[in-house]
Parts: structure tokens; C-alpha cells; sequence
């Protein structure tokens, strides 16, 4: 597999609310080769602001052509790229780091908060392509949701919210409790709480866990050793008690982090 | 056209070097540059024995820059000599490495780790910001910083660069000091001390509190200090500090520099030396000189 350092054309774009954006870009380079919980680095066209923002990949088409981006306009690079309109280009470097791994049980439980929703989409509908039964539990702050359709076409999705408008009101953690949820493996992505929540939970029922972790990075590829993570054991490229989110990850067993 | 320059004896096809830290060991890079086109790669910072580094975050951008606080994490010099090295000499490059330590005694096991191995150049790394002990706490000193340029000259395989700290009232007083310990060259500049509060959190946005800028906010800071030093000593200079295109390289170069690095545009462009080496090419083709050494340092003449 190869990193692709290109130029992309947005072909698609949709404003999904509450500040969360879509975006669809034309890079069939990294769309083809493409796995789930991979990111991209998106780089700003503004001088001021100089290193790429790593945005996971929430799905690619069905040719294989197009990336899928679904994110939050969280400051002004994310608004720079938001603001992007059809047919003009972005440069992209990906896909990076390694996803999901492929051996999955057959009970699948996706977790995912906030912005760390989109990229399960791709990973159900992997899952459920190899025949899984999955299941989704989605935590938003209120009934401005996303994705939600369209993952329930690959699995049971369940909802948390916390304002209680839908689902459980509480934590996905409280959703799975409520909804007694039986299942054999684990892939998350969210904010680093939940993360905690789940890998407590997976120790407890003594079921494989993977979590997509975030940090600030600035090369995306491994050499400048911004975003690192606590790890249990020495990790084999650092040889120190820490590991690459970037390369390494950003999906790690569980077990492998510290995550507080 | 002749774009080669001798830095401390050393031959560099063209003056182009990576900024230390912003490259890894050029594994990573190589991806999407080929190394044999650049003058030298120079390695991130490795020290006697594998270190942590800071907690995170490490990074923060900033306006046309950013901030970083990694606090030197590498696996050490002995899986530098093993693992990076090697592949580092696949490539028609001059290799510099860069060392790191708290104390002299560290610096010095490392340059003598190094002393025997196919490394062309050695650069040293008394200026960072972002660690309590050594680094910056040589540089800002120049007693202390002559003191362990002897001290690493003594033990040393190859010419000697000394990476000089822009935390400083005048750089030429470490410039001078380094060249009386016996430097071969200069590295100038390190990162600038600088901090950033996340307003939202109420806090610093970086672990480090503090933590080293750069990017091309720094860059006019940059070209002034190497032009002062370029007319204070008689060694070589390495100049760096937000060199994001050909033209910035090209003031480095008529500032005083020998060679130039580019750092943090390789973040923002992973193939950023490569335009820079093109431009420059382009530039002296354009002004019709045939050697790079028409230009360099031309505003002291």
C-alpha cells in the first residue's frame, strides 16, 4: 500500500446542521485502496494556517472513486475546508494509518460519539457485506443526528443523547446497558471518555476491544512524533512506552493503550 | 550549473538539508521524496539511550507557524546505528546526525557511538527548548557552550555543527563561543520560545506549557541572526527557521548561509525540499549565474 500525496476535486458537498459538514472528494488513488477507521490529511489553502487536518474517512463509493468526509467546523481550517465548492480542489495525503483489523467476531458492536460516528459507517457496511450481525450505538448531544438511515440499512442501530430528545438519554455506555446488548467485539471511535468507558467495559465482559484514538499531529506519517499515546509495552518502532497515533494507529486494541 | 557547496569539508550536491526533528530519519519522508536529490538529510535528534519525550499535546498550530513541545523522544543511538542508518546509506545523500543529551558525558558517549559510523556530519543540539536539562541550558550560555564544543571536538569522528539557540540576547556571543571550542559549522535557528492558551479550556494549549515556534513566522527573525553571525565567525552556517519555498532558501543563502533546511514545510508539503531545490535551480538559471556561490552571502560583499 502507498500514501498518495495529491490534489483532489470536490465533487460533492452538503451542510448536514448543527455544524457538521459533508464532503465528497474525487481521489480514486487513496479511495482504492481504502480501508475502514483510515484517515486523511487535509490541507488548508490559507498560508496561516500550515499543517493538514487529519479527518477520518466515513466512506468511499461503490466504484472506488470518491471519499466520503463527514466532520464538524470545529475552527477556521475546518472552516476553510467546509467552505470549499464543487469542483474546486483540495490537496490530500492518505490514506494513513492502519484501520479495523479484519478478523472481527461475529456479533460486531460499533461504538461511536460525535464526530467519531462517520467512519463506522464504512465499517458496517464492511461488516455486514461479510455476513455480520452488528450492531450500532450512536451517542449525539441532541436529535441532530447524521448517518443515522443510513446505518441502520447494515445493522441495529441504537441511539444516546444527552439531552434525551432520542434513545436512551445518557452515554452510549447507558445505551448498551438499556438496550442489553449481546456481542462478541468491539470498534469505537469518539471522545476520549467514552473510549475509557468502553475499554472498562470490554475488560469487564473480557471481549476484544479496538479504539480509534485522536491527538494533535502535524506530518501525519510518522516522522515527527507529535501524536503519541501511553502503551502498556515498549512499542517496537519507538522503543519507548509509546506509539505513533498517526502510523501505529489510529485504531490500537485496547489493551495495547493507556488511556487513563 | 553548479548548485554544490562543501560545508566543513563536505561535499553536498546541492545546499538543501532537512530540518532536524521534521523529517524523522528520512524513512518516513522517503515515500514521497526521493533522498538521493537532497544535499543532506539530517536526522531527528538521537541521544545515549532511548527517551520518552513530553506528555501530549506536543503540537499546537499557531498563526503561520506552530508550536512544538516533543521533548526529544528518540529510540536512542544505538537503534539509530542499527535500523536508521542503513537505510539512510540506500541513498546518494550526505548524512547528518543529529545528537541530543542532558549532561556533556551523554552528548559525548553518543558522538562516540557515532565516531566510527558512515556519518558525514554531526550536529548538536544545544538549543532546544522543550527539555529541562542540557539543550537550551548549554546554548543560552557561551562559556558553557565553548566548553562542550571542546568537549564533543575531542571525541569526535566527524567535523562538528553546533545548533544554536535564538533564545538569546546576541546570537554572535554563542556563535563566537562555539567557534573558539573548535566548531566546524553552525545550525541557525532553533526554535523560539512561545506558548499558546486554549481560551475554551482556560489553559496552555500544549502539556509543555511552553513550546518552540516555527514555520514562516519566524523566517525574517531567521535570515537577520544568520546574517549577523555570518559576519562574526569564519565557519560555515547551516541556515533554517521557515523556509517554505526557493526565494526564503535564497535570502538564507545571500544572508551568509552555506546551506539551508527546511523543516516545518515539510508538514504543510511533504515534497517541500524538492521545490525548494528546483527553485533555487530555476532562480540562478533566471538571474543567469552559473554557481550557486554567486549568491552566497553576496549582501556582505
Amino acid at each position: 500500500m502507498e500514501k498518495q500525496y495529491t490534489s483532489a476535486i470536490v465533487v460533492d458537498k452538503r451542510d448536514l446542521g448543527g455544524g457538521i459538514m459533508e464532503l465528497w472528494l474525487m481521489a480514486p488513488d487513496i479511495a482504492a485502496q481504502a480501508v475502514p477507521g483510515q484517515f486523511v490529511a487535509l490541507y488548508c489553502t490559507d498560508g496561516s494556517r500550515l499543517l493538514p487536518r487529519p479527518i477520518s474517512i466515513c466512506d468511499v463509493d461503490g466504484e472506488r472513486q470518491k471519499l466520503r468526509f463527514v466532520f464538524r467546523m470545529v475552527g477556521e481550517g475546518t472552516k476553510e475546508l467546509a467552505a470549499k465548492r464543487v469542483f474546486e480542489s483540495v490537496s490530500v495525503l492518505g490514506p494513513l494509518g492502519n484501520g479495523y483489523p479484519k478478523e472481527v467476531g461475529a456479533y460486531p458492536l460499533l461504538v461511536g460519539g460525535g464526530i467519531g460516528i462517520p467512519p463506522m459507517l464504512f465499517l458496517a457496511r464492511e461488516l455486514w457485506q461479510q455476513g455480520k450481525k452488528v450492531s450500532i450505538v450512536l451517542g449525539f448531544r441532541d436529535a441532530n443526528t447524521f448517518l443515522v438511515e443510513e446505518m441502520a440499512e447494515y445493522a441495529a442501530v441504537y441511539l444516546a443523547t444527552d439531552d434525551g430528545s432520542l434513545g436512551t438519554k445518557g452515554t452510549v455506555l447507558d445505551a448498551i446497558k438499556e438496550n442489553g446488548l449481546q456481542f462478541d467485539w468491539i470498534g469505537a471511535c469518539g471522545p476520549m471518555p467514552m473510549l475509557r468507558g468502553i475499554k472498562r467495559l470490554a475488560q469487564s465482559k473480557n471481549t476484544p476491544a479496538y479504539l480509534s484514538l485522536e491527538e494533535r499531529m502535524a506530518c501525519g506519517i510518522g516522522a515527527c512524533l507529535g501524536c503519541v499515546c501511553k502503551t502498556a509495552k515498549a512499542d517496537g518502532h519507538t522503543h519507548v512506552h509509546n506509539t505513533r497515533i498517526c502510523t501505529e494507529g489510529p485504531v490500537f486494541d485496547a489493551q495495547e493503550v493507556e488511556i487513563g | 550549473m553548479k548548485t554544490e557547496v562543501t560545508f566543513a569539508g563536505v561535499t553536498l550536491k546541492n545546499p538543501v538539508t532537512t530540518a532536524s526533528g521534521t523529517f524523522g530519519s528520512g524513512m518516513e519522508y522517503s515515500e514521497f521524496v526521493d533522498l538521493s536529490l537532497l544535499g543532506a538529510v539530517t536526522t531527528k535528534g538521537v541521544a545515549n539511550q532511548p527517551w520518552e519525550g513530553n506528555p501530549t499535546p506536543r503540537i499546537a498550530e499557531t498563526y503561520g507557524g506552530m508550536l512544538n513541545a516533543i521533548g526529544l523522544q528518540n529510540p536512542g543511538v544505538d537503534v539509530f546505528l542499527e535500523r536508521d542508518l542503513p537505510f539512510l546509506k540506500q541513498y546518494d545523500t550526505k548524512v547528518i546526525v543529529n545528537v541530543c543529551g542532558k549532561t556533556t558525558e551523554e552528548y559525548c558517549e553518543t558522538v562516540q557511538k557515532l565516531a566510527d559510523a558512515p556519518v558525514d556530519l554531526l550536529e548538536i543540539n544545544i538549543s532546544c527548548p522543550n527539555v529541562r536539562e542540557g539543550g537550551i541550558a548549554f546554548g543560552q550560555n557561551p562559556a558553557k557552550v565553548e566548553e562542550i564544543t571542546r568537549a564533543i571536538k575531542r571525541v569526535a569522528g566527524q567535523p562538528v555543527i553546533m545548533k544554536l539557540s535564538p533564545n538569546v540576547t546576541d546570537i554572535t556571543e554563542t556563535a563566537r563561543a562555539a567557534e573558539a571550542g573548535g566548531a566546524d559549522g553552525l545550525s541557525l535557528i532553533n526554535t523560539l520560545t512561545g506558548m499558546k492558551i486554549d481560551i475554551y479550556r482556560r489553559s496552555f494549549a500544549l502539556a509543555n506549557r511552553t513550546g518552540g515556534l516555527s514555520g514562516p513566522a519566524i523566517k525574517p527573525v531567521a535570515v537577520r541572526m544568520v546574517y549577523q553571525v555570518a559576519r562574526a565567525v569564519k565557519i560555515p552556517i547551516i541556515g533554517m527557521g521557515g523556509i517554505q519555498t526557493a526565494e526564503d532558501a535564497l535570502e538564507f543563502l545571500m544572508a551568509g548561509a552555506t546551506a539551508v533546511a527546511v523543516g516545518t514545510a515539510n508538514f504543510h508539503n511533504p515534497r517541500a525540499t524538492l521545490s525548494v531545490i528546483e527553485g533555487i535551480r530555476a532562480f540562478l538559471e533566471e538571474q543567469n549565474m552559473n554557481d550557486i556561490h554567486e549568491i552566497i552571502g553576496c549582501v556582505n560583499r
